[in-house]
């Protein structure tokens, strides 16, 4: 059977995809279950992500529906995101997040 | 509801096999376990290297891991080794017995030759085994499974094929009634804050957070540290950027259910649904906790094609690519690299991973089961005495 897409996002709220093969520049992204297509911008290898929505500086990098990280610069749609421009939660983020569901170590 | 045909045991438990075992207590005993067992054809020796000499956690943990084995639904009968003045053999032998489960200790001791020790033990099994084979299946629902998560020889596609996808398939059990129990509480480690948010109240979340902090501290007295070491620079190479995101990687096989209850290493579940059970790494030792607790069945999903299975309970395997499934088919008995060949969707493979879950329930074998994979270690948490 011919592939019918080449990114796969793990939820539906995420704001980043997950290559399912090597995409070049240029390319068009097509996402399973997802209509819109998106051109991407950066080269992106299988296995990397590509952001699918406009996410700030300092904003929430959301795969598998949970926050996996911040974004440490503006990521435009389509733009390969990754260590260059996403970091770690610190521990004041992970405590604060946990204070929110009233657990608190 | 989902049924399936299983043996009712004395204790109310439900099993999906009807082994016969023998299992030493102390690892001086391991070479005479496999030797018992090669005397009767159809018994399974569980064989490991812990039990003397140990302190009292260590101690503790394997009297649980043994009981938890001997005395699981999978086993009709179970006949441990034991030696000299067997303290541990003792201890267990009186808890099973009164559980009224079917098992009988041999010892060896300095009073009595290795003939008639094995010649004791051969004629108890040759009676388990016709006892065994005399027991009947009876209709049980998916209420009563207990299915345990693993994976073990990750690569870069677990976190996106069939972690998810066995993620899918928790869901749907824990949905129709049924329970799954997460382990590896290393690979928690980064994610832990996520998983306690999804606890049912703030105790198993503080619970979760206190076990996940132990474990870190016990790694790092070694001189390790978890954090600052991952993602590895192979894992970034595959893509993966933070911590975070590699652990979410690991517990989505739990899906997105609601957390119930947080367990030590080998013990059984009180509560129904998603359950974390604390575990190492090691997918040994923790399948052997799994099945320890009354886990009737485990998924473990695996890029590399890791070969562990166990002596009591069925091991689905869950390849996470299809190159590994073109190579090793005849190990694997779910291919969720599908979804990366645009196949099936995630929702679609955790169907068939449940699918499989039930056939299996109804004694189709796996392919760890047919080629015989029965690995089985105890988790150490100490040096020994």
């Amino acid at each position: 059977m011919e592939m019918k897409y080449n990114a796969l996002k793990l939820n539906v709220n995420d704001n980043v995809a997950v290559a399912l093969t090597n995409i070049k520049a240029g390319e068009m992204l097509s996402i399973q279950g997802v209509d819109e297509k998106l051109k991407v911008e950066d080269a992106i290898a299988y296995g990397h992500k590509v952001a699918t929505a406009y996410i700030g500086h300092e904003e929430k990098v959301i795969k598998y529906g949970e926050c996996m990280g911040m974004s440490t610069a503006e990521i435009h749609p389509g733009h390969h995101v990754h260590v260059f421009n996403v970091r770690g939660l610190n521990e004041e983020e992970r405590l604060s997040s946990l204070k929110e569901h009233a657990v608190s170590i | 509801m989902k049924t399936f045909e299983g043996y009712r045991r004395p204790n109310g438990s439900i099993g999906v096999r009807n082994h016969v075992i023998v299992i030493n207590t102390v690892g001086e005993l391991a070479s005479f376990t496999k030797k018992m067992a090669q005397l009767v054809p159809g018994v399974i020796p569980v064989v490991h290297q812990s039990g003397e000499a140990q302190f009292k956690e260590d101690y503790e943990q394997t009297i649980r891991t043994l009981k938890g084995t001997a005395g699981h639904p999978n086993v009709s009968g179970a006949l441990f080794l034991g030696m000299g003045e067997d303290k541990l053999a003792k201890e267990i032998e009186e808890l099973l017995k009164d559980e009224n489960h079917h098992i009988h200790v041999v010892y060896f001791n300095k009073d009595k030759p290795i003939t008639e020790v094995l010649k004791e033990g051969k004629e108890w099994l040759e009676k388990a085994m016709e006892r065994s084979k005399a027991e009947t299946k009876v209709t049980a629902d998916v209420t009563e499974l207990i299915i345990g998560l693993e994976c073990g020889g990750s690569d870069a596609w677990s976190g996106v094929t069939a972690n998810p996808a066995i993620g899918a398939c928790s869901d749907s059990i824990v949905r129709d009634g049924g329970t799954s129990i997460l382990a590896e509480t290393t690979e928690a480690i980064g994610a832990e804050h996520i998983l306690a948010q999804r606890a049912v109240n703030p105790e198993v979340g503080k619970k979760l957070l206190r076990v996940v902090k132990e474990y870190e501290n016990r790694i790092r007295a070694t001189g390790e540290d978890i954090r600052s070491a991952n993602p590895t620079p192979g894992n970034m190479a595959g893509g993966l950027t933070t911590l975070e995101e590699k652990s979410l990687g690991c517990i989505k096989k739990g899906g997105n259910s609601t957390l119930m209850e947080v367990i030590e290493y080998a013990k059984t579940p009180s509560e129904k649904g998603f359950i974390f059970m604390d575990t190492p790494g090691y997918d040994v030792e923790s399948v052997a906790g799994l099945a320890a607790g009354g886990a009737q069945i485990v998924l473990f999903s695996t890029g590399k094609g890791s070969p562990t299975g166990s002596p009591i309970v069925p091991v689905i395997k869950i390849g996470t690519n299809q190159r590994l499934y073109e190579i090793m088919s005849e190990h694997i008995d779910v291919n969720a690299g599908k979804i990366i060949e645009g196949l099936n969707t995630i929702e679609e493979i955790g169907e068939e991973i449940y699918g499989k879950v039930m056939t299996t329930a109804n004694g189709s074998i796996t392919a760890s089961e047919k080629h015989k994979n029965q690995e089985f270690a105890i988790w150490r948490l100490a040096e020994t005495k």
